[in-house]
């Protein structure tokens, strides 16, 4: 539900209906696989079953000689550059420490070879033909065995760049500080600190990785791929494949989910190679199994918080060190480590003392990237666990202590500007900040008053609630670009062209939507094309939040110029001045009330006087990433026989500036709580002591279904960004930083013991309260 | 071996290999690719369709096990170009996000309202348990069904007064 419906608007802050609803619920063929060419070849990769070892020989000739076999690739027949496959803006702050394929495996699931055939059958059987010799070498399989003096070391090419320091598999250090924390510390009445574990987690987008490549008509490679980073995924396949960028066309259709799995380029230049070798269609489309062993997953963090405040309550000094599991490859590493203290630090801006510090690691086990929340989920466990700790110390109630602390509108932190998305940040004032009502509507929702602190059995179980507040950001400032092109047609309707990826989050639809907001058309006059890179105008893609605040703004800076344009196309055809002139129900409309309609417009603008296509480009490079603001409540029963957690329910208020399609807006924050929620109790990659996935499957790996939800309720507070698109900024991730520490809350408040590793199983609500009777 | 079956009300006779999956069948061969593979272990659901009215996952079920049978798939649901209003109470309540698991939830909805036309919010997540999303945590998709039931239910009011 909606806080206060806004009214300021025509198009936006409506629920628009979904532009690709139609088709989707009608199954029409619109994603990747659901489109059939002639002669298309099958791929499949053979993957490591080691999880370090050198190959010594491998011998590919019995799967080339099995009939229906077109090719087989290893690292003796393919291009040999170092890249990183983590799609970011360029140049990428992840190192080049990836091949298509190396002599050398580094996980298992890295790849060794892969075989395109007539029929996956064939290719499977071809896999099961390829004769591998290894030297198996000594794993590293967590991050104590990876920092450990005299580690093997996993990064040991020359030819690798932009690792920290190869030699001690350190992927990126991270250390910045703000004030002088050991004298913040020194001057603080009361210290406290928190240190948590998280788990391997994945994605589990319901579509799989997929791409399916094939030569036009022109021989030019297109790749019509489940991507979140089209035009990241044209550079950087032709940097791999040594392909001139326009030989290159990356299509992005719908596609099944994303959560940052698919913001990396993991198997177009498989599919492409098989392509530009046979000249034939390739189709790779990973299996549950690949996604979960051989894709990517949340990086898995050691966080420890320290924080000292004053005996009146105000935060003083706070340090802040992660540890981060990258995996085999280096892909996100500093960025994820940097976004733990640079999403979470500056919500406590009134700690003058702040010292963030930390290092990404390498191990041989599955390959983190980027995840919903990104680094910023991981930080809040330890900080707002720490928070509650605190101020129990004091005896605040943690609400109070929450709003003492907390940044406000008009403020701003000294973190901004010294960390950004792994190099330094932009400083920037806080200019809409909601979190103060979010809170007092969640505290009310939740009954904090009359539930905290008393501890109801029923049975075995008592019930507890908890709370955190959070922020994100909406973009990367100064690094994100998003342009938007528009132009009109003769009967008043617009095309918009964006590169913004649409991945099922709906911002095709908001797009449009603020296309017919500025334009003063229905949204069915907006004909959205995106997400195509030989049609649409460059987009960094959907990651950061980005999508509604910077391709937002590129979509309401190309429909303003257009309105311009249609302005004085029609001051002509009226004989009035254009500042005079108005557009509603689409016409253009004088003081006077004569009035021409928009398609008459366009047809004097395209046939008769001047002719002209009315059309515009325009680009947003954001100057700050205003942070929305989250405040998440939960009631939970503990069950003290079995140490089951049930949550009883949920309630987020959260501070998205405008929400240009609440309904949306809410669909986005009950998907991250949802997978949260699954993070936080459940969830988890179980892996074997010689580095194997154990649960691989969605039997054994559990997201939760819809019998799993509890009862929860999201509210849209009020808010206006005016930095932001009609007063917009983001609202896709930072539901997922919420489960975790507010459920470890709603813990101790029920039975006392602060749970330090996620996943929160019954195993270990146990042990907690074993060791604390 | 050859089958003889009827999907979305059409007959339909073909040649298959005997270890086909009646998944491929429908989206190799028929062409309906509406129907989706998310696991291919009988897990998320994607790959649900009716068989003999029956919600079935058909990725686990292979083609020669349905010789003589109905299957219905989510291409079958709607007639022409108007939306079942199980679709449009889908579109309407924000139910759909990236749509990839959704043909499945509408199948399993469709199976669902069929043997109880006005369910409760238990009855609606026991029933759509085997299929899962990753984009709606559910809340969407529950007011859906509920609002597809009403729909239904009107529609069937309209029909009865029309007599």
């Amino acid at each position: 539900m909606k806080d206060v419906q806004n009214t300021r608007f025509t198009a936006v802050g409506k629920n628009a209906r979904k532009i690709d609803g139609y088709g989707l619920v009608t199954g029409k063929p619109m994603f990747v696989t659901d489109i059939d060419l002639p002669r298309t070849l099958h791929v499949k990769i053979l993957p490591s079953p080691h999880a370090h070892a050198r190959i010594l020989e491998i011998d590919t000739s019995k799967a080339e000689a099995i009939a229906g076999v077109a090719c087989v690739l290893t690292h003796k027949n393919t291009p040999s550059r170092r890249y990183t496959t983590a799609g970011q803006g360029y140049p990428e702050p992840s190192p080049y420490d990836s091949r298509m394929f190396d002599d050398k495996v580094r996980f298992v699931g890295d790849r060794v070879a892969a075989v395109a055939a007539e029929t996956e059958a064939i290719a499977l059987e071809a896999l099961k033909a390829i004769a591998v010799r290894y030297e198996v070498l000594p794993p590293v399989l967590s991050i104590d065995e990876a920092l450990c003096p005299g580690a093997p070391v996993i990064h040991e090419e020359e030819d690798a760049t932009g690792i920290y320091d190869a030699s001690r598999n350190i992927v990126a250090d991270v250390d910045i500080d703000a004030g002088d924390v050991v004298r913040g510390f020194a001057e603080s009445d009361v210290i406290v600190e928190m240190t948590c574990e998280t788990q391997y987690a994945q994605h589990t987008p319901i579509e799989p990785h997929v791409v399916l490549s094939y030569l036009d008509e022109n021989r030019r490679l297109v790749l019509r791929s489940s991507t979140q980073v089209p035009f990241h995924v044209r550079r950087i396949i032709a940097y791999v494949l040594d392909l001139p960028i326009h030989q290159i066309r990356v299509i992005k259709p719908r596609i099944g989910g994303g959560f940052g799995a698919k913001q990396e380029v993991l198997i177009e230049d498989l599919a492409g190679l098989v392509t530009l070798r046979t000249g034939r269609p390739a189709l790779l489309e990973l299996t549950r199994h690949e996604e979960f062993v051989s894709s990517r997953v949340r990086h898995p963090m050691r966080v420890r918080v320290k924080l000292g405040a004053k005996n009146d309550g105000t935060l003083h000094a706070i340090e802040m060190e992660a540890i981060s599991n990258t995996g085999a490859y280096g892909s996100h590493g500093l960025t994820v480590l940097s976004n733990t203290g640079s999403k979470t630090l500056p919500l406590y801006n009134k700690a003058e003392n702040v010292h963030f510090f930390g290092k990404a690691v390498y191990t041989n086990l599955p390959v983190a990237g980027a995840y919903r929340g990104y680094g910023a989920t991981q930080g809040y466990f330890p900080l707002e666990m720490a928070i509650d700790e605190l101020a129990e110390r004091l005896n605040i109630d943690p609400l109070e202590l929450r709003r003492k602390n907390h940044i406000r509108c008009g403020e701003t932190s000294p973190i901004f500007e010294k960390l950004g998305e792994g190099r330094e940040g932009v400083a920037f004032t806080v200019k809409s900040c909601e979190l103060p009502r979010a809170i007092e509507i969640g505290a009310e929702k939740i009954g904090w008053v009359e539930k905290r602190g008393k501890r109801t059995r029923e049975g075995a179980w008592v019930h507890g609630i908890g709370m955190s507040i959070h922020m994100q950001g909406s973009g990367i400032p100064r690094i994100d670009m998003a342009a938007a092109t528009i132009k009109m047609n003769e009967d008043g309707s617009f095309n918009l062209l964006v590169g913004a990826t649409d991945l099922g989050t709906g911002s095709d639809t908001i797009l449009g939507q603020i296309t017919a907001e500025v334009l003063g058309v229905p949204s069915e006059k907006v004909l959205v094309i995106s997400s195509d890179t030989d049609i649409t105008p460059f987009d960094t893609g959907a990651y950061a939040s980005s999508t509604t605040y910077v391709s937002g703004t590129a979509v309401e800076r190309a429909a303003k110029e257009v309105r311009e344009q249609v302005l004085s196309v029609a001051a002509k055809m009226l004989g009035a001045e254009q500042a005079n002139l108005t557009i509603s129900d689409e016409r253009v409309v004088a003081p006077e009330g004569e009035n021409v309609t928009l398609a008459e417009v366009c047809q004097y603008a395209m046939y008769q006087v001047d002719q002209f296509q009315i059309g515009a480009t325009s680009s947003c490079v954001p100057e700050e990433s205003p942070p929305p603001f989250m405040a998440s409540f939960a009631e939970v029963a503990v069950d003290t026989e079995t140490g089951v957690i049930k949550v009883l329910k949920y309630i987020v208020a959260i501070d998205c500036g405008t929400a240009l399609n609440p309904q949306m807006a809410e669909g986005q924050v009950e998907g991250s709580i949802a997978n949260g929620i699954g993070y936080a109790l459940t969830e988890e990659m179980r892996i074997s002591s010689k580095g194997r996935v154990r649960n691989p499957t969605l039997f054994d790996y559990k997201i939760l279904g819809s019998l799993d939800m509890p009862p929860f309720e999201v509210i849209l507070v009020d808010s206006y960004e005016p930095t932001g698109p009609m007063g917009a900024k983001s609202v896709a991730e930072i539901g997922i930083n919420g489960p975790i520490p507010t459920i470890a809350n709603a813990v101790y408040d029920a039975v006392g013991v602060r749970l330090t590793k996620t996943p929160f199983t019954p195993e270990k609500v146990l042990a907690a309260l074993r060791d604390r009777s | 071996m050859q089958i003889r079956i009827i999907v979305n009300g059409r007959p339909v006779e073909r040649e298959i290999e005997a270890d086909m999956r009646l998944l491929d069948l429908l989206r190799d061969g028929l062409h309906l690719t509406g129907t989706k593979e998310g696991c291919g272990e009988g897990e998320c659901g994607a790959c649900t369709v009716l068989l003999d009215g029956q919600a079935v996952n058909s990725c686990l079920i292979l083609a020669a096990q349905v010789d003589g049978k109905e299957i219905l798939t989510v291409e079958g649901i709607s007639k022409g170009n108007t939306l079942h209003p199980i679709q449009q109470a889908f579109v309407e309540e924000g139910a759909v996000q990236c749509g990839f698991c959704t043909p499945g939830f509408i199948v399993s909805t469709y199976a669902l309202l069929k043997s109880n036309p006005a369910p409760s919010d238990q009855e609606i997540t026991s029933a759509l348990t085997g299929n899962l999303c990753r984009c709606t945590g559910y809340v969407k998709i529950v007011d859906a069904v509920h609002h597809a039931a009403k729909l239904m239910h009107q529609k069937e009011g309209r029909s009865r007064r029309a007599l």
